[in-house]
């Protein structure tokens, strides 16, 4: 294998000293430029190592003479995007709520904005795409409990629900008509039946007979003698085709029994106006929100136009 | 392994400091052609970006521009967007199959003329030679110590490189803006800083390329040479030195002296001398060579002076030169240039140009492209029926805004309205304004009765409001939840 170097004869140049099966290879000298842009190359890294953290210590690397961190950057960044965006905050604190699509550009930030921070503050009760689940509302539908419009939206967010300490919030309260001992076990499942049957679930039976009687007596006030429920108190429209709790035997019999009291927490404690704001832009833009009829035309307008690849 | 007659030469050095080539100047048909693909080859650079292309109000008026920011490439009557890329890489493929096929048929060629290398060197060199005369001059100069007379040469050739290398930086950049606007926004200062760096790094790699390194870049840098071995056969023209006729060397003297016992070959070094690479043909094919046949230029007004039969270098295929070696006649030239390796490179080169060509006059400006919201996948209505979401984008690949009407095919009882209607306005179709040139996104809904199939496939339609002709459709479907409870 490694021999002694030698000049090739007919080259006049040294070989690199090995040989293969009777091949060699020449030794041709880099060219001067290709050396000096190596010694650019050392050059340029031992710079690298002495401006910017390199060098692995105990605990963390060395500082750098920029003093430049990753970290340090990043909060920049995020600064830098939040000086940005502060006009927008100003704007849509600014504007009355109930004229806010009057302007489709501060509605369709504030909807964007508000993307992002559902993400962060509420996907942990309404899931992520603001379906919900038994309990906990379906942001995407066209039933509300306290009303499904811009304003309305925004005061449930920033006083929240049941809040115990907080007298503007919003609040109700069923009796809990069997734990309470109003209704025998009886009665309730009477009660169930007419309440199905209210919702298109079952059919006019006996037992629904009887329930509408003790419907009359005990649920009328709130959810109206046809069922169809009151806003200003959230009683739930009985009639419709969206239950929060189930319309099965079982959860309605729990409902009557035990009652329920969801509780939201009162946003306005923790994010400052402007964030509630697009929150509320954003679950109004879900697909349910109402009563915005400046914007009802047959010609939609365009949320997005440019360039996006984005299929 | 060694020999007993090995050497060993103390001075090898590791490096090796670049050989200094002063090509002289050389006259003849070749050095003509060399002279027109050059004004050709710059002429398309520099003056592309100023040719204007009525495009209407909408669009810029550039026939060729790479509009980065709106992420559209012009080029006359034809514009490509991002998704149709491919238009792109065809183009790419094309010029790779194309490289193929000119070195397969005749070797290479693209080197020795049209190569930007190549094409600037030879600029590079007529200012060396017009500031500090031909060949000799060059190597005096080059030797004699540093005067007046010295400076002021060089810094004399060296701004002019430099202003030929700051031109051509920033005519590349032409290429991506609106060329006039472009040129007064860098002259005040006020261009985006990429375009300055632009400018900068090309006006320092042509300044280095094309005034120092030179064939270096061809030798050392250049991929091509290494991969265009595998391109060409024996049939491919290259530049050949036919030593069967010109060796032994020896002078006109000395040929007369002992006649019959010299070749043509006058060792006059006139082919080494115009050289820009450098290389010494006679040696044979080598990878300096970037057949420009200067040297076949230089040696045939060599030939002509002592009257001897031109073509001692010659463009031949080695087969040519086996042939002439035996005493034989060339294979004719078409039989050369068409051959089934050609024809194979020109057939998949003109098949995937034919391709793109009819797939750029039956394509569509008008596109739907919608995806089904998975979260949620639907959602129950309080009347009992169910909606389902789309985010929808509209393509208007015209120059013009258009009103669409987006429609559906078969969807029992449904309804559809956008997230800027209601359902109030609900109906069966949906008319929506597209600005000139972009991509609008709009989410659609879809409401339909609750009982139907669970899952239940539709289509959403685009149709152009002015032109029934232009329309897309994209296949979805419409989910509904499990009845029962």
């Amino acid at each position: 294998m490694s021999e002694k170097k030698r000049v090739d004869q007919p080259t006049g140049t040294e070989t690199v000293g090995h040989e293969w099966d009777g091949i060699e290879e020449l030794d041709t000298p880099m060219p001067r430029w290709w050396l000096w842009t190596l010694y650019a190359t050392i050059i340029w890294a031992i710079g690298y190592v002495i401006l910017y953290p390199a060098i692995p210590m105990l605990n963390s690397a060395s500082e750098g003479l920029l003093g430049w961190t990753s970290r340090g950057e990043y909060a920049q960044a995020v600064s830098a995007r939040e000086t940005e965006l502060e006009p927008i905050r100003q704007a849509l604190v600014s504007t009355d709520i109930r004229k806010l699509h009057g302007s489709p550009e501060l509605m369709q930030q504030a909807v964007e904005g508000g993307r992002s921070a559902f993400k962060v503050h509420c996907v942990q009760c309404h899931g992520s795409g603001a379906a919900g689940s038994k309990g906990y509302p379906n942001l995407n539908d066209d039933d509300w409990l306290w009303g499904g419009d811009l304003e309305a939206i925004e005061y449930t967010l920033i006083h929240g629900i049941r809040n115990p300490d907080h007298d503007q919030t919003r609040f109700s309260q069923m009796p809990a008509f069997g734990r309470d001992g109003i209704l025998q076990p009886g009665e309730i499942q009477d009660l169930v039946s007419h309440v199905r049957v209210l919702a298109g679930r079952e059919k006019q039976s006996a037992a629904a007979t009887r329930g509408a009687v003790l419907f009359e007596a005990n649920c009328a006030i709130c959810h109206g003698p046809d069922g169809t429920g009151d806003r200003t108190q959230g009683a739930p429209n009985l009639t419709d085709a969206i239950s929060l709790y189930g319309l099965d035997r079982a959860s309605l019999t729990d409902t009557i029994t035990n009652s329920r009291y969801g509780v939201m927490p009162r946003w306005g404690q923790r994010l400052d106006s402007a964030t509630i704001r697009m929150l509320a832009a954003y679950v109004h833009s879900l697909g349910g929100g109402e009563k915005l009829p400046a914007l009802e035309k047959t010609a939609a307008t365009p949320v997005e136009s440019d360039g996006d690849e984005q299929s | 392994m060694s020999s007993p007659d090995e050497i060993f030469d103390p001075e090898l050095k590791l490096y090796e400091s670049r050989k200094s080539v002063f090509p002289k100047a050389v006259n003849g048909k070749f050095r003509r052609l060399k002279w027109v693909i050059m004004a050709i080859t710059l002429a398309i650079y520099y003056v592309t970006p100023w040719i204007r292309w009525d495009r209407g109000p909408y669009a810029p008026d550039q026939a060729v521009l790479v509009d980065l920011a709106n992420r559209r490439f012009y080029m006359f009557g034809i514009e490509i967007w991002p998704h149709e890329f491919y238009y792109v890489a065809g183009m790419l493929v094309m010029a790779g199959i194309g490289l193929f096929l000119v070195t397969s048929a005749v070797g290479r060629a693209w080197c020795g003329y049209s190569c930007p290398q190549t094409v600037w060197t030879d600029l590079f060199q007529h200012v060396e030679r017009a500031i500090d005369g031909d060949r000799n001059a060059q190597f005096k100069l080059q030797d004699a110590p540093w005067g007046p007379k010295k400076i002021g040469k060089r810094l004399a050739k060296w701004s002019v490189w430099l202003f030929i290398a700051f031109w051509t930086g920033g005519a590349w950049i032409m290429y991506f803006a609106d060329a006039p606007t472009l040129v007064v926004d860098f002259w005040t200062g006020q261009a985006p800083f990429v375009a300055y760096a632009t400018v900068g790094v090309l006006t320092l790699t042509t300044f280095i390329f094309g005034g120092f390194m030179r064939e270096q870049v061809c030798i050392y840098m250049c991929p091509w040479p290494r991969i265009q071995t595998a391109m060409m056969d024996e049939k491919s023209l290259t530049v050949t030195y036919k030593d069967w006729r010109g060796e032994p060397r020896g002078s006109v003297k000395k040929a007369e002296a002992q006649p019959g016992s010299f070749g043509d070959c006058i060792d006059c070094n006139q082919c080494v001398a115009v050289c820009p690479t450098g290389i010494d043909i006679r040696e044979g094919p080598q990878i300096g060579c970037i057949t420009c046949a200067l040297c076949i230029d230089a040696c045939d007004s060599v030939m002509e002076k002592v009257n001897r039969p031109r073509g001692l270098i010659d463009y031949a295929t080695l087969e040519d030169a086996e042939l002439e070696k035996a005493g034989k006649a060339h294979n004719p030239v078409l039989k050369t240039l068409f051959r089934p390796r050609t024809i194979l490179y020109f057939s998949i080169w003109g098949a995937i140009g034919l391709a793109m060509l009819f797939a750029v006059g039956n394509r569509t400006r008008i596109d739907i492209s919608a995806n089904h919201d998975r979260n949620p996948v639907y959602v129950q209505l309080a009347d009992g029926h169910v909606r389902n979401s789309y985010t929808i984008n509209l393509r208007n690949m015209e120059n013009r805004p258009r009103d669409m009407i987006i429609g559906m095919t078969e969807l029992k009882g449904a309804v559809m309205w956008s997230n800027a209607g209601s359902r109030e306005g609900a109906g069966q179709t949906l008319v929506t304004k597209v600005p000139a040139d972009s991509v609008a996104r709009l989410r659609l809904y879809v409401a339909a009765p609750g009982d139907g199939p669970v899952r239940e496939d539709f289509a959403l339609t685009v149709t152009a409001a002015d032109d029934p002709e232009a329309n897309d459709i994209d296949e979805v479907f419409f989910e509904r939840p499990e009845t029962g409870e």
